[in-house]
């Protein structure tokens, strides 16, 4: 004898034929992602197909969607040709420039943000949560409303034309404070305690314990930082005059400015690629980072 | 090994409220103590200050012959085990076990050493290079224990070691507790509010109520002769029953029902009368009405609640013993009968 589910399970599956019903809503969700999506990506793409062309090409017909024979001599150009008023820079120097920069912007926020949430988190200060709101509210006054201010007095410092410049006055960082503070605040307090009876003094406890708790937390604001420090424009702008301290997001524009005052065509095609060029570490930093980086914002319990 | 002395040792926290009332008393050198309480009276903050983790706002603390009000945590040389087992996630499990020892400056080899023993001792060998989260719950608490083993402190801190883990393996691991503490004769105190555990691993034990010390005694002083009401009430299951009574000619519940036996010495008027269920039992000749109104079964026990002269009762008897609703009579066990103080609980 068989047993009867057995028996009766074939015939409970109706059979279907490919035919899923496809929901009106699932359409619409898709769509609205998928037109997203085009939007985001059609003008990379554009600019990337164009970084093959020469400049005529772009100059005569605009932004192109196939793709031309100048893709190598493009990039060749953008990275390794001097170029320009005083024929100091070329792309390979900019790409230093943006890395020296975000790499600096990104680990110096997060080694202050760390060690100022340390200080507001765990240590006895009579003014702490005065001080963390202090810090909090900067996040009100952005550089672009005391950039006047910011540059006096790195003008007044000397420090015009350096890294120094460029990096420090960006630092201080409210958000990783936050960040960081919210953290910590989520670390049990049993750990910290099973750490003192552990002999760990407040600078090993911060080595030992809490930088590696943190780790997910301090790819998260890496990628964060690194992204933001590499896309500045104004301050940099206004910092360097110096071009061996340019940066590719200021490069690009200044390729086709210097060009466009003479009489020659700009060179479209190289601004196109550099501008490719300029995308990608911060694209390759998320791609790699990606997981680190959800961990880090969701992660609660650890 | 060391003695543990606490001279009207008193806390206020910050925000005024006043946790723990002077309280004084002596551990002596190798003894297992017992803390239990109910929530909030007061358990954490009397050990945590024994830990240097929380401040001592009055009094003296001495451990072995130094005074260590203002000493660190760490140089106190004690060890504790935390409810939540406070294991550092990123470290495996040796390295969690050596991380005091490496605080310490112990070099490589003796560090490792001492794991080993400790996690051989533990059953923890095979675990050693794994993180806290890929372990059991039980397993975890043998790595917090293994801890504090591996630094051969002078003192054992519990803090509600085994809460977190389900009965079964709570007994186990309290009987494993209880060796090990016996095996390195190491002075120890440990925190519940679980009667069964204080009962079955104290040396000694200290029952705490609203930051005030109600009475330390062994196991069978505490459960024997209660010095309150309120230990009375808390340590037992079920608890000791309590009954408004009066003393004149003779003891007499609420009701005009006589009890016999001694009455208390030098004391008139109204008292309060414990009996345990336990100490109470079904017989013809019993002098105490008693009105069952549920039966309880518990397996090896059968518990009868009811009421005697309009005042809830309770009753044990064994599970061979038939039981029904309905009144009986119920016969007193001799010393059955604790008098207690009608207006403060104190014992008389
Ligand atoms: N940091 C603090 N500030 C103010 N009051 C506190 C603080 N910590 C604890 N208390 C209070 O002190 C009392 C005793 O707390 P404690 O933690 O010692 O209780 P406990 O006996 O350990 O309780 P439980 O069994 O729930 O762990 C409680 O009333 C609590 O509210
Ligand atoms: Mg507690």
């Amino acid at each position: 004898m068989t047993d009867i589910s057995q028996t009766s399970a074939p015939a409970k599956q109706p059979v279907i034929m490919g035919r899923r019903r496809i929901r009106m809503s699932d359409v619409v969700d898709h769509a609205v992602l998928i037109l997203g999506a085009l939007l985001m990506l059609v003008p990379v793409y554009m600019i990337f197909a164009s970084s093959s062309h020469d400049a005529i090409t772009i100059h005569r017909e605009g932004l192109q969607f196939g793709f031309g024979e100048h893709f190598a001599a493009n990039y060749n150009a953008a990275l390794f040709e001097y170029g320009g008023f005083t024929d100091s820079v070329n792309g390979v120097t900019m790409l230093t420039n943006s890395l020296i920069l975000g790499l600096g912007f990104a680990i110096g926020k997060i080694i202050v943000g760390m060690m100022a949430a340390y200080a507001i988190v765990y240590f006895r200060l009579r003014f702490a949560t005065f001080a963390f709101w202090i810090i909090f509210t900067t996040l009100l006054l952005p550089l672009e409303v005391r950039i006047l201010p910011s540059y006096e007095a790195i003008q007044a410092m000397n420090l015009a034309n350096t890294y120094t410049g460029l990096i420090v006055p960006l630092i201080a960082s409210a958000t990783a404070t936050f960040f960081f503070r919210q953290f910590f605040r989520s670390i049990p307090e049993e750990l910290i305690e099973a750490a003192r009876i552990d002999g760990a003094g407040p600078v090993k406890f911060f080595i030992d314990i809490l930088v590696p708790l943190s780790r997910t937390m301090i790819a998260a604001m890496f990628i964060i930082m690194f992204v933001f420090g590499w896309n500045q424009y104004l301050w940099p702008t206004l910092i360097t005059t110096d071009e061996s301290l340019f940066t590719l997001v200021r490069g690009i524009r200044q390729i086709i400015q210097a060009y466009a005052d003479g009489s020659t065509t700009p060179e479209y095609g190289e601004a196109a690629a550099l501008a490719i060029i300029a995308m990608t570490p911060p694209v390759l930093i998320v791609v790699f980072f990606q997981n680190w980086f959800v961990k880090g914002l969701t992660e609660s319990d650890k | 090994m060391a003695k543990v002395n606490l001279q009207d040792v008193r806390k206020v926290y910050p925000n005024g409220h006043e946790a723990l009332v002077p309280c004084s008393f002596d551990i002596p050198d190798g003894e297992l103590v017992v803390l239990v309480g109910p929530s909030g009276c007061g358990k954490s903050t009397l050990l945590r200050m024994i830990a240097g983790l929380e401040e001592i706002t009055e009094g003296q603390l001495t451990i072995g012959d130094r005074v260590v009000n203002h000493v660190d945590p760490a140089d106190r040389n004690i060890a504790m085990v935390f409810q939540n087992y406070a294991l550092y996630p990123h470290m495996t499990v040796a390295q969690n076990m050596g991380y005091g020892l490496k605080n310490r400056g112990l070099p490589k080899p003796e560090i490792d050493q001492k794991v080993r023993d400790a996690a051989d001792m533990l059953d923890l060998t095979e675990y050693l290079n794994r993180r806290p989260n890929q372990l059991s719950g039980g397993q975890r608490q043998r790595v917090a224990m293994g801890r504090a083993i591996v630094r051969s402190p002078d003192l054992f801190l519990f803090d509600e070691p085994l809460s977190n883990l389900d009965a079964k393996l709570r007994n186990q691991m309290r009987i494993e507790i209880r060796a090990l503490q016996r095996r390195f004769n190491t002075t120890s105190v440990y925190v519940t509010h679980d009667q069964v555990e204080a009962m079955t691993m104290a040396d000694r034990i200290i029952v705490l109520n609203k930051g005030q010390i109600e009475q330390i005694g062994t196991p069978s002083q505490i459960y024997g002769s209660p010095a309150s009401t309120f230990v009375a009430s808390f340590m037992g299951a079920p608890p000791m029953n309590l009954l408004s009574g009066s003393v004149g000619d003779g003891v007499q519940i609420d009701g005009g029902i006589a009890v016999s036996g001694p009455s208390p010495q030098g004391h008139t008027g109204p008292v309060t009368i414990g009996i345990r269920p336990e100490d109470v039992e079904p017989s013809e000749a019993g002098v105490l009405p008693f009105e069952v109104s549920i039966i309880e079964e518990l397996g090896a026990q059968r518990l009868l609640h009811g009421e005697i002269g309009g005042q809830s009762f309770s009753v044990a008897v064994p599970k061979d013993q038939n039981a029904e609703t309905g009144t009986m009579k119920l016969a007193l066990k001799p010393g059955a009968v604790h008098f207690f103080h009608n207006e403060n609980g104190r014992r008389i």
